[in-house]
């Protein structure tokens, strides 16, 4: 029982995921100002805004509104965010091998942070929040069909296996999914799906500070804000973990620690590539975009999948 | 100086509120954030919602009807707030301190920690003040 308390808190939970999440946030921040020949933050300066909103900031309710849901929302979101992260990552990092039917857990498990945020910000009763949560529905509408038919295309190139160790081990023993023309195009659509779920630009309208001024997060403050931040770092470390473990071979042994590091690294770097290079698309571009284009992009790759490409 | 102030003075987070401005000081401001300047090397970040807001940046003269929203959002900002008038008009009122519809300078209507004069000020001008402000608050 100790020993898994001790996962969910410390290794690989709560702690290690928040602190390296938060340096690939600040890495993700400072490729951002190096595309646009600025300096940018230094190394951390994601922790000295979590713990600012943290300890600081005072907490502001909204004055109409449910202040008990609004609280809460932002722990739900830690706490999804950091139980999807568990089982992804305690079977990447060989150190438990997770259960029968594990993928589907995760796969709900990280709906979950954006489902709190929509909670969260319609117990504000702010208007602007109110079409922030509208848009997020419809984004979560639009890319959970792909994301749910990338790890179904996963699943049958693994031989119909159900759990993520499984699936690292069917890689490790043959070759990386991302290796066949099949696993690229499942590369490309989870890549955007993961854009998507962590609502960078062009897909961050829920946000759209320009015009909502921060839509769904914009009443937030303080130490509530703070969990967001945490649950958006997490986020940042564990959605390119996952497609590594589904796609990219998952953890070798030996020097595996510093290629899966590598890896890791290399997503968020394309994720921060595509942010900083695309404009924000309108609610309805993003819906077409996923239920059309990556929708038929991942059914190609099925139907590869499905003669062994 | 202890760990929650040493925080809080690396991540200052800027809501911008422009007055009846004549824009030029809008211009410098945004000047601040362009690659020549870059104030995200202080960690400082415009946000785009008063809740998330550690510094308020006034510009602008405030006529009659901006006080009220000025009174507004300084109710509405979580505390600590940090309130900076920016630039002649911010400061004391300028050239529109006998104006009609002038209603004061805007430490007349919300306590202000520091102050930059200016013209608009250059981008320079506004970086260390805000640069000697998280200093002195340590």
């Amino acid at each position: 029982m100790a020993v898994y308390l001790f996962y969910f808190l410390v290794f690989p939970g709560l702690i290690f995921m928040a602190a390296a999440g938060g340096l690939l946030s600040w890495f993700d921040r400072k490729i951002t100002a190096r595309v646009q020949f600025r300096k940018g933050p230094p190394l951390l300066q994601p922790f000295y805004d979590f713990f600012k909103l943290l300890l600081v900031k005072e907490t502001i309710l909204p004055a109409q509104g449910s202040g008990f849901v609004f609280l809460l929302a932002p722990l739900l979101a830690v706490f999804g965010a950091a139980m999807a992260g568990l089982f992804i990552l305690l079977p990447l990092f060989n150190i438990e091998t997770g259960f029968r039917g594990d993928v589907i857990v995760i796969f709900y498990l990280l709906t979950l942070p954006s489902f709190s945020y929509i909670i969260g910000s319609l117990a504000s009763g702010n208007p602007l929040a109110a079409v922030g949560a509208s848009r997020e529905m419809k984004l979560i509408i639009s890319y959970e069909l792909t994301f749910l038919l990338v790890v179904a295309a996963v699943i049958m190139k693994s031989g119909q296996k159900f759990d993520l160790d499984s699936i690292i081990a069917a890689q490790q023993a043959g070759s990386p999914f991302i290796g066949s023309i099949s696993g690229v195009l499942l590369f490309i659509a989870g890549v955007f799906c993961i854009q998507a779920k962590l609502g960078l630009v062009p897909f961050d309208m829920p946000e759209a500070e320009a015009e909502l001024a921060s839509g769904i997060y914009i009443e937030y403050s303080g130490p509530p804000y703070a969990m967001i931040r945490l649950a958006k770092y997490i986020m940042l470390f564990i959605l390119p973990a996952f497609i590594v473990a589904l796609l990219m071979n998952g953890m070798t042994n030996g020097t595996g620690i510093l290629w899966l590091i590598l890896k890791i690294v290399a997503i968020v770097l394309l994720v921060t590539l595509i942010r900083n290079t695309n404009p924000r698309l309108k609610i309805r571009q993003a819906s077409s975009f996923f239920l059309l284009w990556m929708n038929l992009l991942v059914v190609i790759a099925i139907v590869l999948a499905a003669f062994g490409l | 100086m202890g760990f929650k102030e040493f925080c809080f003075r690396k991540s200052l987070w800027v809501f911008h509120f422009g007055g009846a401005s004549c824009n030029n000081c809008d211009i410098e401001i945004i000047d601040c954030l362009t690659p020549r300047h870059d104030l995200e090397r202080f960690g400082i970040l415009l946000v785009g919602s008063i809740r998330h807001a550690d510094v308020l940046l006034v510009n602008g003269s405030i006529n009659r009807r901006d006080k009220d929203r000025l009174l507004d959002l300084y109710n509405q900002a979580p505390k600590p707030l940090l309130v900076v008038a920016i630039g002649a008009c911010g400061c004391t009122g300028g050239i529109f301190a006998e104006g009609n519809t002038f209603a004061g300078p805007v430490d007349k209507i919300i306590p202000v920690d520091a102050y930059i004069p200016g013209c608009p000020p250059k981008p320079e001008a506004i970086i260390s003040g805000i640069v000697k402000l998280a200093g002195k608050k340590g």
